[in-house]
């Protein structure tokens, strides 16, 4: 009886070799490696860092390394109430993160501008950065926040960004 | 020396415009033009070295307007005592303790940004909270709690906060937490509570 060989197997070539697209494996590699830039400005500040201690252990998800320097993050966790004096400084630090670049809106606060309705609270932090995901509570639960994080990564597991690179490319070209 | 003690003497010395004991706390109003004296006085004779905090009331409607306030509290005789002051909106200048006290630095500098009462004498009077350069006195009763559109390029910007029918409140009732929890309430509800 013939038997037939997976498609992708070819037993001409030695050692392990796995075919994919070039997409789905940075794709990969980003979603598996977020380094947060913690934007902790009030009590959802806590339950991140509840999310990144032992019980909860962020780094199961590979986004442990919370280091305050913009330079090394690729998403930004935007935890608690941002006020209209701190604002700007938020936004200052979105733009030095390098590209590419995620926002995680962090509790009904970041979210919304939750329940400071004030002359003093910015009324969501969308007004200002583009936001991935929204998590909500108030302040959400350190498995709220990884569940917003592992929402994330189903989002950038599904970004075309470099067949788009390309079509943009052939567009330049033609 | 006790706080009953304290508060006579402030009456022998100073035109005291009004006494009140309430509960073991004692608050003694003084016209302006004898804050700083009676500061001085408060220090320096009767040994309150620590001043608390300073604070300021908007009775939006009556005249004078605004009233200052300072808590002080004497370390060694472990007694509080209130002075009170009265400010009127066309001379909105309070002279500074910061000589007296250096803590009241910040204070004044708060009750200057919130305000907008100005301190006589402060060596650094800048907005502390807000942004230097907003146009408004938040904290005042004429000013609307959802805010005021404002814009500095580069510096800070605000809008009108979406009240939704009311202010954000929690209800102080002993009902179940969704009951209580911070939502809009109309005045009515309000009242009700």
């Amino acid at each position: 009886m013939a038997t037939t060989a997976p498609a992708v197997y070819d037993s001409k070539v030695e050692g392990n070799i796995i075919f994919s697209r070039l997409d789905a494996c940075i794709n990969w590699m980003r979603k598996n490696s977020l380094w947060p830039m913690p934007m902790g400005l009030a009590c959802c500040a806590i339950e991140m860092m509840a999310a990144a201690c032992a019980r909860f252990d962020i780094a199961r998800f590979g986004a442990e390394v919370m280091r305050f320097s913009p330079r090394q993050s690729d998403v930004m966790i935007v935890a608690g109430t941002v006020t209209y004096k701190m604002a700007l400084a938020v936004k200052r630090i979105y733009d030095q993160m390098p590209e590419p670049k995620w926002v995680i809106a962090m509790g009904a606060c970041a979210s919304s501008g939750g329940m400071y309705r004030s002359y003093a609270v910015l009324q969501g932090i969308d007004r200002l950065l583009p936001v991935d995901v929204y998590v909500s509570g108030c302040p959400p639960r350190p498995e709220a926040l990884l569940e917003g994080l592992m929402k994330l990564q189903r989002k950038i597991d599904l970004e075309k960004s470099f067949s788009d690179q390309k079509k943009e490319r052939q567009g330049v070209l033609s | 020396m006790n706080l009953d003690e304290a508060a006579s003497k402030f009456q022998e010395q100073f035109h005291v415009v009004q006494r009140t004991d309430f509960r073991d706390e004692t608050c003694v109003e003084l016209p302006i033009e004898q804050l700083e004296a009676a500061c001085q006085f408060a220090k320096e004779q009767l040994g309150f070295d620590f001043l608390t905090d300073i604070s300021s009331v908007d009775n939006f409607g009556d005249e004078p307007r605004f009233e200052v306030v300072y808590e002080l509290y004497s370390l060694n005789s472990n007694i509080h005592l209130r002075l009170k002051a009265r400010v009127s909106e066309d001379h909105l200048e309070v002279p500074s303790v910061v000589h007296l006290w250096p803590t009241a630095n910040w204070h004044e500098r708060e009750v200057y940004d919130m305000m907008g009462i100005r301190f006589s004498g402060h060596p650094d009077l800048r907005r502390i909270l807000m942004w230097e350069g907003y146009p408004y006195y938040p904290l005042r009763k004429d000013f609307p709690l959802e805010g005021k559109p404002s814009e500095m390029p580069d510096v800070a910007f605000s809008e009108k906060a979406p009240l939704a029918g009311g202010p954000f409140v929690t209800l102080p009732s002993p009902g179940h937490i969704k009951d209580r929890e911070p939502r809009a309430r109309s005045a009515e509800e309000l009242e009700d509570a």
